[in-house]
């Protein structure tokens, strides 16, 4: 009886049925859809947060970079007797340096084993964040001139001074007194060869030849991102001059992420970037993963006890440093998204609340006869919830319907967003006047993976239960609104009322 | 039906009624209903009304009773009481052995679905349901089995002449048909009292005489308790006992001419 009753009701209300089904189905598909859109942000940021600080990172340790710590910035110093003069008077100069990354403050590396022994870590890994920079260029004869100076510009031919000049300078790379200056830039990371569970590179996989092992402490072998092996055209088996000091290329890695490269262009063994920048036992990062997922905000409580002076962050802390059109899409669905779903999802119940309760007005001579009849009560309550469960439900499945292909939609379209990864902020005045590109200024923050990302909108059984669930809710707040307005009607007053 | 076919109608007696009725010590036949000194009053408006005034009645058990009065008299009400849909504000009304003036609302609901049955003068029938399952709308509390409710509205519907009208739509069958059914669903549950608000008053007088008909037969069988609220003294004249109500207050007018 129930449920042919419950059928037959709404079948023959087929217009109220629809519209509360319907008003269901937008809620719920609109969901969905923003639940999904959320999630596919989330990964969005997960993968460009992961080609910077690896899989698996639950907490990162740095340190804040002091005001002007940098001293002069990146800067190249020749001696009058460096470089080699060619026959034309002219002078090839050259240098590498290798030296900590713009922004990038270090530390001692006893920090490490302090993590380490703290409860709650999981695995633990140290590097060093450098910046390979060569400088090469060729100089004109100055001899003949009189005390008239450089040219400012590395690129100009010569001097721009208004001192004494007996004739311009001779030589240079054009034959005619001018100069050509080359500078390279590139990113280093020093990291511990045999740590595999925990840091960079655990996001990247062997595109060609080999990882770090533990055999390659100390040794000059590095491995590179495929993006900057390209541009630079180098293979493995290559040499690469780092602060001066060749390197043999013995692999080359690339992001298990399509839409972002590595960390850096660069990596070699902890040991050997620590010699040759000069920066014994210092690092710079320290990537630490969780013994558990929960226990991550715990975590990070005791180390920045340990530390006071470092800044310990999390994914989520981390995921604020992810900006461009992601960060927008992430903020326009964590805000407007929901809250229109929100919005939405309450005039949906509200929606059916009224139908129900006005359809319980409409048949108040029907439920006076059930209740003269003798029907209880909590019958009839069941009847009027079971007819709004039902509605809702209708709404649910084809709003769960509407919003996987609302789901689909998007992911066909795959809607490029793009990303930038910052993993330090240098403080105001950090770094210094120097040429360097990527130079400093207030408060810059150094950009460490900037890329495309193609939205891809997950499908979770969670979401899809999560929206059923929301029907079946709003079904019932509306059936338990109705009900208890069929069961509060008097069965003297009902039929009175019709009469 | 003319005055002689209704002077034929038996008179209430323990013969008469049958087996179900309950008899007293002495032999005479128990009231089904004791109501005494009901009161039942109303606000409407700024001003109280009293549909009831301190009515005091006794029906015997399988009496056939005409109520009739003007216009809001208290005839409905009065029905309302009897048929456990309402509480007196003051008195007792007692069906059988039950209190319904101090029952709580549970109890009067089951005692509607055990005692009563009710015809309506707008038959009050679900218009979305079948003619078949509004009979079955009958068994309240939803515990019979689905196929003894089936059959036993099917034999319900049978004995009202509508056993090939089973699953037609109330909008598909003509007022007579539809009052027949709302009997069905009245006598499917096999009551001891069946209180019928107007049944004729929506019906021409050959549909009205054929529902009369249908109704004292199955008093007449079934030896029920049969109260008739009605305006029509053509059917108040084929009652073995008529009832005035005016103003609240019972008089009795007297057995059938």
């Amino acid at each position: 009886m129930f449920l042919t009753y419950l059928l037959r009701e709404l079948s023959n209300r087929r217009k109220q049925t629809v519209i509360v089904a319907a008003g269901m189905a937008l809620a719920i598909a609109l969901v969905i859809v923003v639940s999904g859109v959320a999630a596919g942000v989330k990964d969005a940021q997960s993968s460009v947060l992961e080609s910077v600080y690896g899989v698996g990172t639950d907490v990162t340790i740095t340190q804040t970079a002091e005001p002007g710590a940098d001293g002069p910035g990146q800067e190249f110093a020749f001696g009058s007797g460096d470089g080699t003069t060619a026959d034309d008077g002219s002078t090839e100069v050259a240098q590498s340096t290798l030296s900590a990354a713009r922004g990038t403050a270090t530390f001692d590396s006893s920090v490490l084993a302090t993590v380490e022994g703290t409860d709650g870590v999981s695995a633990a890994t140290a590097t060093l964040s450098l910046q390979a920079s060569s400088f090469s260029g060729t100089l004109p004869d100055f001899s003949q001139g009189g005390a008239g100076g450089a040219g400012t510009d590395g690129a100009t031919g010569g001097g721009a001074d208004a001192g004494t000049q007996a004739a311009p300078p001779a030589g240079g790379a054009d034959g005619a007194g001018g100069s050509a200056f080359d500078v390279d830039q590139f990113s280093v990371t020093g990291l511990e060869p045999g740590a595999a569970a925990v840091g960079p590179l655990t996001s990247a996989e062997l595109v060609e030849g080999r990882g770090f092992t533990s055999d390659d402490a100390g040794a000059d072998v590095v491995v590179l991102d495929e993006t900057y092996a390209t541009s630079a055209e180098l293979a493995v088996g290559d040499t690469l001059s780092v602060g001066g000091t060749d390197f043999t290329v013995v692999g080359i890695v690339a992001s298990t992420s399509s839409d972002a490269a590595t960390a850096s262009d660069a990596y070699v063994p902890l040991d050997t970037a620590q010699a040759l920048s000069g920066l014994t036992d210092q690092i710079s990062d320290v990537y630490v993963t969780a013994a558990s997922a929960s226990r991550v905000d715990a975590l990070e409580a005791d180390l920045q006890a340990a530390f006071p002076d470092a800044t310990v962050s999390t994914q989520s802390d981390l995921a604020s440093s992810v900006s461009g059109s992601l960060s927008t899409a992430s903020d326009l669905v964590g805000k407007l998204g929901t809250w229109l779903s929100v919005v939405v999802l309450a005039a949906a119940f509200l929606l059916a609340i009224l139908f129900t309760v006005a359809g319980v007005g409409r048949r108040t001579r029907e439920f006076g006869t059930l209740k003269a009849l003798g029907w209880s009560d909590a019958r009839i309550t069941r009847q009027v919830a079971g007819e709004s469960l039902v509605q809702g439900l209708i709404g649910g499945v084809v709003g769960v319907a509407v919003g996987l292909l609302g789901i689909l939609v998007v992911n066909v379209v795959a809607p490029t967003l793009s990303a930038a990864a910052t993993a330090q902020a240098a403080g105001p005045g950090a770094g210094g006047p120097g040429p360097a590109v990527g130079g400093g200024g207030p408060g810059q923050q150094i950009a460490q993976a900037a890329t495309d990302v193609a939205l891809h909108v997950p499908v979770t059984a969670s979401v899809v239960l999560l929206a059923v669930g929301l029907a079946v809710a709003g079904g019932l707040l509306a059936g338990a609104v109705g009900g208890w307005r069929a069961s509060r009607l008097r069965p003297a007053e009902a039929l009175r009322s019709v009469a | 039906m003319t005055d002689t076919d209704a002077r034929t109608i038996p008179t209430a007696s323990p013969t008469a009624v049958g087996e179900t009725c309950p008899t007293t010590a002495s032999g005479g036949t128990a009231p089904m209903y004791t109501l005494t000194a009901v009161t039942k009053t109303y606000p409407q408006k700024k001003r109280t009304v009293k549909a009831l005034d301190g009515v005091d009645l006794v029906i015997p058990a399988g009496q056939m009773v005409a109520v009739q009065g003007p216009t809001g008299g208290g005839k409905s009400t009065l029905l309302q009481m009897l048929g456990a849909l309402d509480r007196p504000t003051s008195g007792t009304v007692r069906l059988g052995d039950s209190d319904l003036s101090a029952a709580g609302g549970r109890a009067l609901a089951a005692a509607r679905a055990r005692e009563v049955g009710f015809v309506f003068q707008g038959f009050n029938l679900i218009p979305t349901l079948s003619a078949v399952e509004n009979v079955e709308t009958a068994f309240a509390d939803g515990s019979t089995p689905r196929a003894e409710r089936r059959a036993r509205a099917e034999v319900a519907l049978a004995s009202v002449g509508l056993a090939e009208r089973a699953d037609h739509l109330p909008s598909e069958l003509s007022g007579g048909q539809q009052q027949r059914v709302a009997i069905a669903r009245a006598l499917v549950k096999e009551p001891t009292v069946l209180l019928a608000d107007e049944p004729t008053g929506s019906l021409d007088e050959a549909t009205r005489d054929e529902i009369m008909d249908l109704l004292e037969g199955v008093w007449r069988d079934r030896g029920l308790t049969l109260v008739i609220v009605t305006h029509d003294s053509a059917v108040a004249r084929r009652a073995q006992r008529r009832l005035r109500i005016v103003d609240g207050k019972v008089d009795e007018v007297g057995p059938a001419a």
